[in-house]
């Protein structure tokens, strides 16, 4: 019975198994809950779901699959006292309103049809011309402006419980593809950290001291050096133009970045990559580090990560003279090749989101240019670009 | 055995998705993985189920530096090579030089214990990995003296994370996972009710407004918690301040009295201010 909920769940992407569907079910025979549909969602949740990220995907799935489940009792409360309704209406209906009903096939029709779609209707209906709720235009709910409207009555708790818990979706923002806070960036970069022991030699090494003073016969102590995450990043900032909408993104992921690598370089650029980078955007024109040096200072196990929108017009990757700054020497095209054919873990985080990747064709260039390591710069993305430079 | 539920206790108010979460970790003897913002009362979960319970408690702190062989036993060998060179008797057995971790600790009960492994997510990566087995059989293989060690009766395990790491997906197969949400207003004023017991329904009901008024301030660094909410009331209380200071309509006191206790960053601060005066000079027009 509720294999089709399992299936349902693996192709909505929930990373269930096997092994927690029997865990599932062990709970159901070992009576953890009353037999009540929101005790075996939270069950199911609390089995099933293992990860806030997809919360909502399971809300959905399970919404999808009980639909009508719960309204096994909503259909007994929903009985409506028709001699009631009926006695309102002769009240307060005109002639005229009465003859509108004879129109619509008459008193009895009318009910009939309001119980057929009380039974479709399975939530609670605002503002359509059809269903059953407050505000609308059909003849059938509260505050409506159809001449042959029947009012049932604002009280939502008619229709049993309004808004299933697993409708509202309360998990909503937890799924990956929304929030980037830097904490989440910081998780995110750890990803990339590589410990090593380097430096100054202040740890005792016990199992080393064991071992020498085993062989030598006395006592020999050994000490290493400390652990310490020795990644080494530099990261290629674009600025200004039209990148101004993502800054705080960017702030974000800067000050993530800084804290969380020790050996962290960072360079500006705008657009794309030329003959120079700067460090100081107050004083680009000024002060500028030519991208010769950067490229011969920094060793080429540093891993490099461009952040830019890569918004452009093409010739100002792949034709010398196309910067939109300055005259340009070479092509954008042949700095990024240089960068890529030196540094061997190189990608590119986009901010723009990637659905809309396929409308500019400058995206696409610098994507192919890096080799498709280019990522969009969400929680997702970020992970995804971590695990590609630590390969 | 009749397996005894938890139900909440009377300081602490357990939601229905969370007594659920609870019960099927107790009677399917499996872990509970807890996760949620900060100070929604992961760790304190661990403690009252013990309470409740009547059980034992076993705590066990991790720190980035914690192994997981520690959480089983250490062999010290420091002092046995010391003792030995000293000619000490106890040297023969290498019994005397086992330390027991909290695993064993809680394998060697005889009541059934709440185990508390505290913000997982603080170790290293590989390890919820080393604890796999262990916690999956709950028994491990001491080396040294060549002896399996078995739980007598399989303790409840709660598991804390504040997800700074990810965890392998093998470990959370093995485990029930429940993410503490933050409480609604009806839940918070029951929270409040258990802790503060007769406390001036106005006052609460002025401060939780400005509570959540901040919590809804877009951009906060850190958005108070309900820690932090409890830590504020009693302040108040202390203090004295009465529910009118809570709605003060004068632009000289912008934000709310003793906010150190909700906003405990400077920009979240500055920001909090500026917004308020804003919201303030739009209220007057």
């Amino acid at each position: 019975m509720f294999f089709q909920f399992f299936d349902e769940l693996r192709s909505a992407k929930v990373p269930v198994t096997l092994k927690e569907y029997l865990a599932l079910m062990d709970a159901l025979s070992k009576d953890v809950i009353d037999m009540k549909i929101d005790e075996f969602y939270y069950l199911s949740r609390t089995a099933l779901v293992k990860d806030e990220r997809n919360l909502d995907k399971f809300d959905r799935v399970f919404g999808h699959v009980f639909k009508g489940l719960e309204g096994l009792d909503a259909s007994l409360l929903a009985q409506i006292p028709e001699e009631w309704l009926k006695a309102l209406t002769e009240k307060f209906l005109s002639e005229e309103e009465k003859k509108m009903i004879e129109k619509m096939g008459g008193w009895d029709k009318l009910m009939e049809t309001l119980k057929q779609r009380l039974e479709e209707q399975k939530k609670r209906h605002e503002k359509g011309n059809r269903m059953i709720g407050t505000g609308g235009t059909s003849p059938y709910g509260a505050n409506g402006y159809n001449p042959e409207g029947v009012r049932i009555g604002q009280d939502k708790s008619r229709h049993g419980k309004a808004v299933k818990v697993w409708d509202k979706r309360e998990y909503k923002n937890l799924d990956d593809q929304v929030e980037l806070g830097t904490r989440n960036i910081k998780v995110a970069l750890r990803r990339l950290r590589k410990w090593a022991r380097e430096g100054a030699e202040v740890e005792l090494d016990l199992d080393g001291t064991i071992k020498d003073t085993a062989t030598k016969g006395y006592l020999d102590l050994r000490l290493i050096p400390e652990r310490h995450n020795t990644v080494k990043v530099l990261l290629f900032f674009d600025i200004g133009g039209s990148m101004d909408a993502h800054i705080k993104l960017c702030e974000e992921l800067f000050s993530a970045a800084r804290t969380e690598f020790k050996h962290m370089e960072f360079f500006y650029f705008h657009n794309c990559l030329y003959e120079s980078v700067w460090k100081d955007n107050r004083r680009r024109h000024n002060e500028k580090t030519p991208t010769w040096d950067v490229l011969h200072k920094f060793p080429h196990d540093y891993k490099v990560i461009f952040v830019g929108d890569a918004t452009m017009s093409p010739y100002e990757i792949t034709y010398p003279g196309g910067s939109v700054e300055h005259w340009n020497e070479e092509a954008g095209a042949i700095w990024l090749d240089r960068v890529s054919s030196i540094y061997e873990h190189c990608v590119w985080l986009n901010p723009v989101a990637e659905k809309h990747w396929d409308y500019t064709p400058s995206i696409g260039l610098l994507s192919q240019l890096m080799n498709g390591r280019m990522f969009p710069l969400t929680l997702g993305g970020l992970d995804a670009a971590m695990r590609e430079l630590n390969r | 055995m009749a397996t005894k539920r938890f139900e909440g206790t009377d300081r602490y108010v357990a939601t229905d998705d969370l007594r659920i979460a609870v019960n099927a970790s107790i009677t399917l003897e499996r872990p509970l993985l807890i996760k949620g913002e900060p100070g929604t009362g992961k760790t304190q979960l661990a403690y009252e189920v013990a309470d409740a319970l009547k059980a034992p408690l076993i705590t066990w702190h991790v720190k980035s530096t914690t192994k997981a062989q520690q959480g089983l036993y250490e062999y010290d060998a420091v002092t046995r090579l010391r003792d030995s060179q000293l000619g000490d008797e106890r040297v023969k057995d290498v019994k005397n030089y086992i330390k027991q971790g909290k695993l064993w600790e809680a394998f060697d009960m005889d009541h059934r214990p709440v185990l508390l492994i505290d913000e997982i997510d603080k170790a290293d990566i590989e390890f919820p990995n080393d604890l796999l087995l262990e916690l999956d059989r709950m028994e491990f293989f001491v080396y040294e003296t060549g002896e399996t060690i078995k739980a007598r009766i399989r303790p409840i395990v709660m598991i804390t994370s504040n997800n700074e790491k990810e965890l392998p997906d093998a470990f959370l197969r093995r485990c029930f996972f429940h993410y503490i949400k933050f409480p609604e207003r009806d839940t918070m004023q029951k929270i409040i009710d258990v802790h503060y017991p007769g406390i001036k329904q106005k006052l609460v009901s002025e401060a939780l407004n400005v509570f959540y008024q901040i919590r809804d301030v877009p951009g906060l660094k850190k958005k108070p918690s309900t820690s932090e909410l409890l830590d504020w009331l009693k302040l108040l209380l202390n203090e004295d301040i009465p529910p009118e200071a809570l709605k003060e309509k004068d632009p000289t006191k912008l934000i709310p009295p003793l906010h150190g206790a909700l906003l405990k960053n400077e920009q979240d601060v500055h920001l909090f201010e500026r917004l308020a005066f804003l919201a303030r000079r739009e209220s007057r027009n």
